[in-house]
């Protein structure tokens, strides 16, 4: 076994480990930093398997603007400090389990049956290639994404404004 | 030379150059705002004032850390370190000749923009865990700010990555040198601007200071925090100036050449040509500090969201429009 192996392993038990651990704990802003060391050594996996590219969008959408967004919601709502009894709720724990281990039986044996024996580790994933990709075979998709993502956001702005007729112009 | 002896040595000189770098920019900003207020303490006293700095440090070092009772600990004692870890991994890609670069990573500048975004959740988590409304509005108004500046930042570097054509620091700078201009002349000048502007407020430094405001909310998220932590959050704070003057520096203006010089040289005079560059722009935000009053709330948002965003999205479009002319 390689040194590189190792350090995999070791990886993917702290990514166990703190995936666990966000789902245990009862304290949302604990969760949240157990989320970051989740998304973390996920990009530190993606980096070993040379997609750097894939390893810094992690790092700058999900740690970056998802957690912080995440942190500046709790401190809005929930500024007392400690555990928080109504996340420990227990009542739909077996159904949990059910979905979780149904979930990760599907995605085992979709990555099984696609990726069983091929090779996918390149030496060096060119971002170039990957930029000129997405803009000519898979266009169409990555336009459509960006068109879902702009409804999502005017519908989002249209729900939390107020109504135009009670906001003066001087209070926006 | 093994891989792993290179990476110690690598990090080592980064452990040693970045508290440095930081000593020298307080000691700039010390005798700056000194100079500029005509205040005799820090020209004169103590072997002219240069002292000063490793004094302060030495005050931090001898002083008691308190830890409130009502305090998150964990997260509490570790909210200093996503700020100082995230501001030294950025001198990563800051190149002082075309081979002194800890890394030239391929994805240079994005890795700039993702690692800078960690240090948020420090601020963040600091503000939260310490159990004080002063802190609490201090990290309310630094998550605003920071996700409100971030985009400009980002946008701004992206009119350098079209001309430029590549994401990495050395190949920008290279492009620069084959152009014969620096960035800032041929056509960045707006982004240039932009990107000052955001990197000032990303630093929470005046006029954009609204999270720390001490006269309104006592240091803001770093208020509980003292000794050696309340020392992290300051060191990292200059560190962070001369990160991003030195970015600033080699995305815009050419970096570690300048004119004239011998190319082969590089090695020698590129070191001192940056940080000359980089000291130059850290002079230029420190004359900001003491020269502006700090900006209100809502003007602020208003600045990043209907000014500098628009603003960095137009030149996005005409870099683009001219690349494809010419």
């Amino acid at each position: 076994m390689e040194a590189i192996d190792i350090f995999s392993y070791f990886l993917l038990l702290l990514l166990l480990l703190s995936g666990i651990k966000v789902v245990t704990t009862s304290n949302v802003i604990h969760a949240a930093i157990f989320l970051v060391f989740t998304l973390a050594t996920t990009a530190i996996l993606f980096i070993l398997l040379s997609a750097e590219f894939v390893a810094l969008v992690l790092v700058l959408v999900y740690i970056g603007a998802v957690i912080v967004l995440f942190l500046f919601g709790v401190m809005i709502t929930r500024a007392p400090l400690g555990p928080n009894a109504e996340l420990d709720n227990d009542q739909n724990k077996i159904f949990a389990t059910l979905i979780s281990i149904s979930i990760f039986g599907i995605f085992t044996y979709i990555l099984l049956q696609t990726f069983d024996s091929t090779v996918v580790i390149r030496e060096g994933t060119s971002t170039k290639l990957l930029g000129e990709i997405l803009l000519s075979r898979f266009v169409f998709p990555f336009e459509l994404v960006s068109f879902v993502l702009l409804g999502a956001l005017i519908g989002g702005i249209t729900l939390a404004r107020k109504d135009n007729a009670l906001m003066d112009e001087d209070q926006i | 030379m093994s891989f792993s002896s290179e990476l110690l040595i690598k990090v080592l000189v980064v452990l040693a150059t970045a508290p440095v770098m930081a000593l020298g920019l307080t000691l700039l900003e010390v005798k700056g705002s000194a100079w500029m207020q005509r205040r005799p303490g820090p020209l004169h006293v103590g072997l002219r004032g240069f002292i000063f700095p490793l004094a302060t440090a030495a005050k931090y070092f001898q002083k008691e850390t308190i830890i409130p009772k009502d305090v998150d600990e964990p997260v509490f004692k570790w909210a200093p370190a996503w700020v100082i870890a995230a501001v030294v991994g950025l001198f990563t890609i800051i190149p002082l000749s075309p081979t002194l670069v800890v890394r030239d990573l391929e994805l240079g500048v994005f890795f700039l923009l993702a690692i800078s975004s960690i240090s948020t959740i420090g601020v963040l988590t600091a503000g939260w865990s310490s159990a004080n409304k002063f802190s609490l509005m201090g990290g309310l108004r630094a998550a605003g700010q920071l996700i409100a500046y971030e985009l400009p930042l980002i946008l701004s570097v992206v009119g350098v990555v079209i001309q430029a054509e590549t994401m990495s620091t050395v190949g920008i700078v290279e492009k620069q040198i084959e152009f014969g201009f620096p960035f800032v002349i041929a056509g960045q000048g707006i982004a240039f601007i932009i990107f000052m502007i955001a990197a000032t407020a990303e630093m929470m430094r005046t006029p954009f200071d609204m999270p720390i405001g001490e006269s309104e909310l006592t240091m803001g998220f770093m208020t509980e925090y003292s000794g050696i932590r309340f020392l992290i959050f300051y060191i990292s704070e200059y560190i962070n100036l001369f990160v991003m003057c030195a970015i600033a520096s080699t995305l815009f203006l050419g970096g570690y050449h300048i004119p004239l010089l011998p190319t082969e040289w590089v090695n020698f005079y590129g070191p001192l040509v940056l940080i000359g560059k980089t000291f130059i722009l850290a002079f230029l935000l420190i004359a900001v500090r003491w020269s502006f009053p700090r900006f209100r709330e809502d003007q602020l948002q208003t600045l990043a969201w209907k000014v500098l965003i628009p603003v960095s999205l137009l030149n996005i479009m005409v870099t683009a429009i001219m690349k494809v002319v010419f």
